[in-house]
């Protein structure tokens, strides 16, 4: 209990010093997040839309393989993200291994199912409602994508924000491929680790504070976004 | 001279459902001009027509032809669902949306819009939100954004069936002024005074097939299958 | 899209600026802190930023090989000695040492404090089935701790031996809550903040010294490798600034590294 107490105390002076360390770290992790989240959703967000309202033949299995993918572990990604990057690896030229890139690609891998899972369930409900309106307008595919995309922003902005959530509070994949470098790769999750691998438990707790802090205050801001837009309307 | 779409042939058209026959095989011209109400009652087959006509619901044989290509056709008709579809925005953005469709700037679209509003009476529910509306706005909506892309012909799908006596005037009062612009009109019913008030043609629908179709004085003055005596008589036909 | 992220990657690639250099290091060197001492001395000598990757020393050989780090730091002669045999390095340069030291529960039940050799310790756990957390994870400091069990003719199985696969940090956490011996750089102990009921029971013999080597990747097998910075680097840490700044480090009042390095023949 008293370790709890410390690391909420550390936690409150991290934040109301101004650390330049925790600043840092903080900034990164928002970086680096925000960036693979806005890549997974413009890959993710057209793409559930598309599995929404396209029929082809192995379409069940396509929906089946994506609810799969969303369980994909972070570990693994990272590992293999590892050794793409590697100089030893496929990609090594682009010397993109323990860089704040290789952490962007390790998170859009891991939340783009997630983000397309979320979406493809939200717009499947809505075009089963705009079904004949956009046929009997006869439509391109596009223009369909489109309409439903914009329809359905909020409750796309929900998956995007479930991303955001996932990736934010990951620490296997970036460990790998980010290496946890001070400042360089570190990020808010790796230095938890790092300090709770020192025994420091009162400054990974107060790290620990600061990280669900964030995640709950960019969620109240998207939603008081989204409340503003929509006010009055529906 | 923009080249006219009809009339429009319809050449043994069946519809089926896991092999079950719900329409046809029906043969059908609808002329260039006129107000043509399909009857019949629950199940005959009048929703199927209207789409199978519309070219928005698969046919198991026949065609539908127009005097231009399907593709251009399908750019100058619109359709009326029984259960208006309401996009989720306001009643502006849903007027303009067949037009932004087609590029018009939105400037121009909102004000062709705004227009519109005025003339179905939801002037002043502009900024409201569309699926909110009460079930004869959301109608008289889905009637404005039908013919706001000015169509040569508008199918409408029993538009009135879940609306009072006053929101049905107001529609048939915009229909006969679509119909005196120009616009060819071809609606399903079962309201008997209705189909009176506004047919120029009726086209009776039994068990999927046509069983008459006349001009509506001579339908109303002596039907000539049973069936449609009975529905005229106000019995109960299945 | 893709136009975007090529841009994206790009932008990053180029960040990487010429100054910098990456080193592999090992957990227990990075914990110790002594690198939070030696960074900014060598940034402001020499202009170098070192990035560290903390890793075990089975990880930081694979980065050498793969060609992912300029260079690496660690501490177990027989892989570094066949790491450079095998020409991924171009060579091994001993810089400092440190020792370990066996931790365990405060009341002692295996009895190890008082014995003579480091061996004599281990057996004394074995014999007790006293609970004892290794490294497990292929390690310099795992690596040390099967050579002295080797040493010790105790082939550690059973219960009471407790792989956990962990870096240093995480293997003592696991130690204090388990009430378990363990075996520790001098440095990760005393810089660890949560010692529980553990206790340093055990140190001193000669065995448990520690070598720290430096060894460059070979640039003929990665071009990319910036040789130029790691000669630089190696002539600073065997200096006459780095030895004063490594033999005058303390944790507590306690000396923790001996430099060690011998000036290039001239």
């Amino acid at each position: 209990m008293s370790d709890i107490w410390e690391g909420l105390v550390a936690g409150f002076w991290l934040v109301a010093s101004l650390d330049a360390d925790l600043v840092e770290i903080t900034l990164r992790s928002l970086q680096v997040t925000l960036t693979a989240v806005v890549i997974a959703s413009a890959i993710g967000l057209p793409f559930g839309a598309w599995l929404a309202i396209r029929r082809f033949r192995h379409r069940r299995a396509a929906i089946a393989l994506l609810n799969a993918l969303m369980g994909l572990p972070p570990v693994v990604v990272g590992l293999i993200v590892y050794l793409l990057l590697s100089r030893a690896g496929p990609f090594g030229v682009f010397n993109l291994l323990f860089t704040p890139t290789a952490m962007i690609i390790a998170q859009v891998i891991i939340i783009t199912p997630l983000i397309a899972s979320i979406a493809h369930q939200a717009i499947r409900d809505i075009w089963a409602d705009y079904h004949d309106l956009l046929i009997s307008l006869s439509t391109t595919g596009g223009q369909r994508i489109r309409t439903l995309l914009w329809d359905g922003r909020r409750a796309l902005m929900t998956a995007s924000l479930a991303g955001f959530g996932r990736a934010i509070g990951e620490v296997g994949a970036i460990m790998i491929v980010g290496g946890n470098i001070d400042h360089a790769t570190r990020v808010l999750t790796t230095a938890i680790a790092l300090e709770t691998g020192k025994g420091d438990f009162a400054l990974a707790l107060g790290l620990g504070f600061v990280l669900i802090g964030l995640a709950v205050a960019v969620n109240l801001a998207i939603h008081a976004i989204g409340r503003t837009e929509s006010e009055g309307k529906w | 001279m923009v080249t006219p779409i009809l009339p429009l042939t319809m050449t043994g058209a069946v519809v089926k459902r896991r092999g079950k026959t719900l329409l046809g095989p029906v043969d059908l011209d609808i002329t260039a001009q006129g107000f043509t109400i399909v009857m019949g009652p629950n199940g005959a087959g009048k929703t199927k027509l209207l789409r199978a006509l519309h070219g928005i619901e698969r046919l198991a044989a026949g065609t539908v032809t127009w005097q231009v290509p399907v593709r251009e056709a399908q750019e100058r008709q619109a359709f009326v669902f029984q259960a208006p579809i309401m996009l989720r925005r306001s009643v502006q953005d849903n007027l303009a949306y067949p037009l932004r469709l087609r590029g018009v700037a939105k400037k121009d679209a909102n004000a062709r819009a705004a227009h519109w509003a005025d003339r179905v009476g939801l002037g002043d529910a502009l900024g409201r939100s569309a699926p909110r509306l009460s079930g004869g706005e959301k109608q008289k909506l889905a009637l404005a954004r039908a013919l706001i892309r000015d169509p040569d012909i508008i199918f409408l799908d029993e538009p009135c069936a879940n609306l009072d006596g006053r929101a049905t005037r107001e529609i048939e009062a915009i229909l006969k002024e679509a119909q005196a612009g120009g616009t060819r009109i071809v609606m399903a019913t079962h309201d008997i005074g209705q189909a009176k008030r506004l047919a120029d043609t009726v086209v009776f629908l039994m068990h999927g097939k046509i069983i008459e179709n006349r001009p509506a004085k001579a339908f109303f003055a002596g039907p000539q299958t049973p069936q449609a005596v009975a529905l005229l008589h106000g019995d109960i036909v299945e | 899209m893709i136009r975007l992220l090529t841009l994206v990657l790009a932008f990053c690639a180029s960040s990487a600026t010429a100054e910098t250099l990456r080193m592999a290091v090992t957990t227990s060197f990075h914990n110790s802190g002594l690198s939070d001492v030696l960074l900014p001395a060598i940034e402001e000598d020499t202009g170098i930023t070192v990035e560290l990757l903390i890793v075990g020393t089975g990880q930081a050989l694979r980065l050498g090989e793969a060609g992912d780090v300029d260079a690496i730091l660690v501490h177990s002669r027989a892989a570094e000695e066949a790491f450079v045999n095998a020409g991924y390095g171009t060579h091994r340069r001993e810089i400092m040492y440190n020792d370990f030291v066996i931790i365990g529960p405060q009341d002692d039940p295996a009895g190890v404090n008082g014995l003579a050799a480091a061996t004599a310790a281990l057996s004394a756990i074995a014999r007790t089935k006293s609970v004892f957390v290794s490294r497990g994870d292929d390690s310099g400091t795992h690596k040390k701790e099967l050579a002295l069990w080797g040493d010790a003719g105790v082939v550690p199985e059973g219960a009471w031996y407790r792989p956990v696969g962990a870096g240093m940090g995480a293997a003592l956490n696991t130690a204090a809550a388990m009430d378990a011996y363990i075996l520790a750089d001098r440095a990760s102990w005393l810089n660890f903040g949560n010692k529980a009921d553990l206790a340093l029971l055990f140190a001193g013999d000669p065995l448990l010294f520690n070598q720290y080597a430096y060894i460059p990747v070979n640039p003929q097998r990665h071009d990319h490798v910036k040789a130029d910075l790691v000669l630089a680097l190696e002539d600073w840490l065997t200096s006459a600034p780095a030895r004063d700044l490594i033999n005058g480090y303390q944790i507590n009042g306690e000396t923790l590294f001996t430099f060690n390095a011998i000036a290039p023949a001239e």
